[in-house]
C-alpha cells in the first residue's frame, strides 16, 4: 500500500430538497487500498458513492480522483474518468434486455469500442473468474438467482480492468455462505487487478474480510476510521454499538423517535 | 393556505416542468444528430414500434375507412351527393384520420411501453449502471427510440392510409352499391400529392412526440413500481394530448390548402 492518495473527499455536502444527506464528508483513500464504509441504513452511503461516480452532483465540497477534481464534471470528461472505474450496484442493476455475457461485455463494447467477438471471450473469462459456468452467459439476467446476479454484476464491474472498483452492499440479501464466496471473490479480484476498492456494507463479517481500512458514516459524516484490526477497540461508542448490533446506545433509529 | 401562494406554486411547478422538458428535448435531439449512432438499436426499435403496431393500426384504419364511407353516404344522400363518398373517404383518411388515429393507437402502445421500460431501468439503477460503463443513456436509450419513431410512423401511416381507403372501398362496393371502377377512379382523380404528404409529415411529428413522451416520463420516473406506473400513464396521456394539439396547429398553420 502506497501513501499516494487515489480518492480524496473534502467536506462534501449533498441534500435532496430540505433533507440533507451528506453533511461534510471527509475521506482519503490510498492507491490500491481497500476501504470499507459501514453505517446504518439511510445514512448516505450509496449517495456518497454516487457523488464520487458523478451520478449525483454534490452541493459543495471537492472530490478528487488521482489529483483531478471530478465534482461537476459532465459529458466526455466524466466518461474519461468513469472509464477507469467499475461499480457493483446494490441491486446488481443488470440490463435485463441483454444476455448475461452481453452485460459483462458492455463496458468493453460500448465504452472501449472493442469488437464483439473479442469482448465476448473476455466476458466468458470474467464469468469463469467469478465461478459461473459458460452456459450461464447465454441466459437472461431474469433467469438468475440473486447470488448469481451479484456475481454477474461483479464480473461486469471488473471486466474493463478498472483502477477503482466500488461495491455497494455486495453481500446483502445473500445466504452467509454465498456472502462469503462473494467476499472471497472481491478480495481475489481486487488483488488480481491491483485496483483501489471502496465497499459499502452493514455486514461486519464482510467488512473484516475485505477491508484494509474501515470508515464509519453516521448522519452524513465520517465519524470514525481505522484499520480493520482497530475496530474492536475503537473507543467510539457509535462504532461499538454498530459492530455489536445493539438497539441501545447513542445511535437512535428513526423508528424509535417516531 | 394562502390562495395566491397556491396559484404561485402551481405556476412555478408548471414552468419547472416545461423547462425540464425543454432541456430534455435539447439533449435528446443533440444526441440524435451527433455520432455515434447505433443502427442496430434503431432497427430493433423500428421493429418494436412499427412492425408490432401493424395489426392494431391496420384494424383501426380498416374500420374507420368503412364507417366513414357509411356516414358520408348517409350525409351525402341528403344533398344528392352520394357520388362524393370515395373522394371524401380518401381525403379524410390521408389528411386527418390516418395520421391522427394511427398516432393515438401507437401512443397507447408505444409511449407506454417505452416509459415502462426506461422507468424500470431508472428505478432499478440500470441507467446509473449505463453511465458508469461510460455509455450515455441519451445516446443509447433515447436517441434510437426517437429516430426509429420518426422514421416508422410515416411508414405506418402510409399503410394505414391504404388500408383505410380499402375499407371504404369494400363498404362502398359491397354494401352501398357503388361500381368498383368508378369508385377507384374517383379516389385517384380527386386525391392530391399534397393530401398524402401533409398526413405523412404530421405523422413524423407524432412519432417524435410518442417516443419523446415515453422517454421523458420514463427517464424522470422515481419511487419504485408506483413511480413507473405513474410515468406510464403520464406518457400516454401527454402524448395523446400533444398529438391532438400539434395536429390542430400544424393543420391550421401549414397544411390549410
Ligand atoms: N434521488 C434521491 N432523491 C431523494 N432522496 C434520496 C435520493 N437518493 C437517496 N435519497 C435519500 O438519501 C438518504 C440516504 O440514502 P442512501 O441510499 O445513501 O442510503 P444508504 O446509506 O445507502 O442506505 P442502505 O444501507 O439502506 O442502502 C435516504 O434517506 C434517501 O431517502
Ligand atoms: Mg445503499
Amino acid at each position: 500500500m502506497s501513501t499516494d492518495k487515489h480518492i480524496v473527499l473534502n467536506d462534501v455536502h449533498k441534500s435532496f430538497g430540505p433533507k440533507s444527506v451528506l453533511n461534510g464528508v471527509n475521506l482519503e483513500i490510498g492507491r490500491r487500498e481497500s476501504v470499507v464504509v459501514i453505517g446504518g441504513s439511510g445514512t448516505g452511503k450509496s449517495v456518497m458513492l454516487k457523488c464520487i461516480l458523478g451520478l449525483l452532483h454534490p452541493d459543495s465540497g471537492s472530490i478528487k480522483i488521482g489529483g483531478t477534481e471530478v465534482s461537476g464534471l459532465r459529458g466526455r470528461k466524466l466518461d474519461e474518468v468513469l472509464a477507469t472505474m467499475g461499480m457493483l450496484f446494490q441491486g446488481a442493476a443488470l440490463f435485463d434486455s441483454l444476455k448475461v455475457w452481453e452485460n459483462v461485455a458492455f463496458g468493453l463494447i460500448q465504452g472501449k469500442k472493442m469488437d464483439r467477438a473479442k469482448a465476448r471471450d473476455i466476458a466468458f473469462d470474467k464469468l469463469a473468474q467469478v465461478g459461473l459456468k459458460a452456459d450461464v452467459g447465454e441466459l437472461s439476467p431474469a433467469e438468475l438467482s440473486g447470488g448469481m446476479q451479484k456475481r454477474v454484476g461483479l464480473a461486469r464491474a471488473i471486466a474493463t480492468d478498472p483502477e477503482i472498483i466500488f461495491f455497494d452492499e455486495p453481500t446483502t440479501g445473500l445466504d452467509p455462505i454465498m456472502g462469503d464466496v462473494i467476499n472471497d471473490l472481491i478480495v481475489h479480484c481486487v488483488k488480481a487487478t491491483g485496483a483501489t476498492a471502496v465497499s459499502i456494507t452493514h455486514d461486519m463479517a464482510s467488512a473484516r474480510k475485505i477491508a484494509d481500512r474501515i470508515a464509519m458514516i453516521y448522519r452524513g459524516e465520517i465519524i470514525w476510521q481505522g484499520t480493520a484490526a482497530e475496530i474492536d477497540n475503537s473507543g467510539n461508542e457509535y462504532v461499538d454499538q454498530f459492530i455489536h448490533g445493539r438497539a441501545d446506545g447513542p445511535i437512535q433509529m428513526d423508528i424509535l423517535k417516531a | 393556505m394562502n390562495f395566491l401562494a397556491v396559484i404561485g406554486q402551481v405556476v412555478l411547478a408548471a414552468f419547472t416542468d416545461v423547462g425540464r422538458l425543454a432541456v430534455f428535448v435539447q439533449n435528446a435531439v443533440r444526441h440524435c444528430i451527433t455520432p455515434p449512432i447505433y443502427p442496430r438499436l434503431i432497427l430493433q426499435q423500428m421493429i418494436r414500434i412499427g412492425y408490432n403496431s401493424l395489426p392494431v393500426v391496420g384494424l383501426t384504419a380498416f374500420f374507420t375507412g368503412g364507417v366513414l364511407a357509411l356516414q358520408i353516404y348517409i350525409g351525402g344522400s341528403r344533398f344528392n351527393a352520394e357520388s362524393l363518398v370515395s373522394s371524401i373517404v380518401a381525403l379524410g383518411i390521408t389528411r386527418e384520420l390516418g395520421p391522427v388515429l394511427a398516432g393515438l393507437m401507437v401512443a397507447g402502445r408505444v409511449s407506454a411501453a417505452i416509459a415502462a421500460e426506461i422507468g424500470t431501468m431508472r428505478v432499478t439503477e440500470q441507467i446509473d449502471a449505463l453511465v458508469t460503463l461510460a455509455t450515455n443513456p441519451f445516446k443509447y436509450l433515447v436517441a434510437p427510440r426517437l429516430i426509429a419513431a420518426v422514421i416508422t410512423l410515416p411508414i405506418l401511416v402510409a399503410i394505414a392510409d391504404t388500408i383505410g381507403i380499402m375499407g371504404g372501398y369494400i363498404v362502398g362496393t359491397k354494401s352501398l352499391g357503388f361500381n368498383s371502377g368508378v369508385y377507384i377512379k374517383n379516389t385517384v382523380d380527386f386525391i392530391e400529392y399534397q393530401d398524402v404528404f401533409s398526413g405523412l409529415a404530421k405523422s413524423a411529428v407524432f412519432g417524435f412526440i410518442i417516443a419523446l413522451m415515453g422517454c421523458y416520463h420514463g427517464y424522470n420516473s422515481q419511487g419504485g413500481a408506483q413511480g413507473v406506473g405513474r410515468a406510464t400513464t403520464n406518457a400516454v396521456v401527454s402524448a395523446s394530448i400533444l398529438i391532438l394539439a400539434s395536429n390542430y396547429i400544424m393543420t391550421s398553420l401549414l397544411f390549410n390548402t
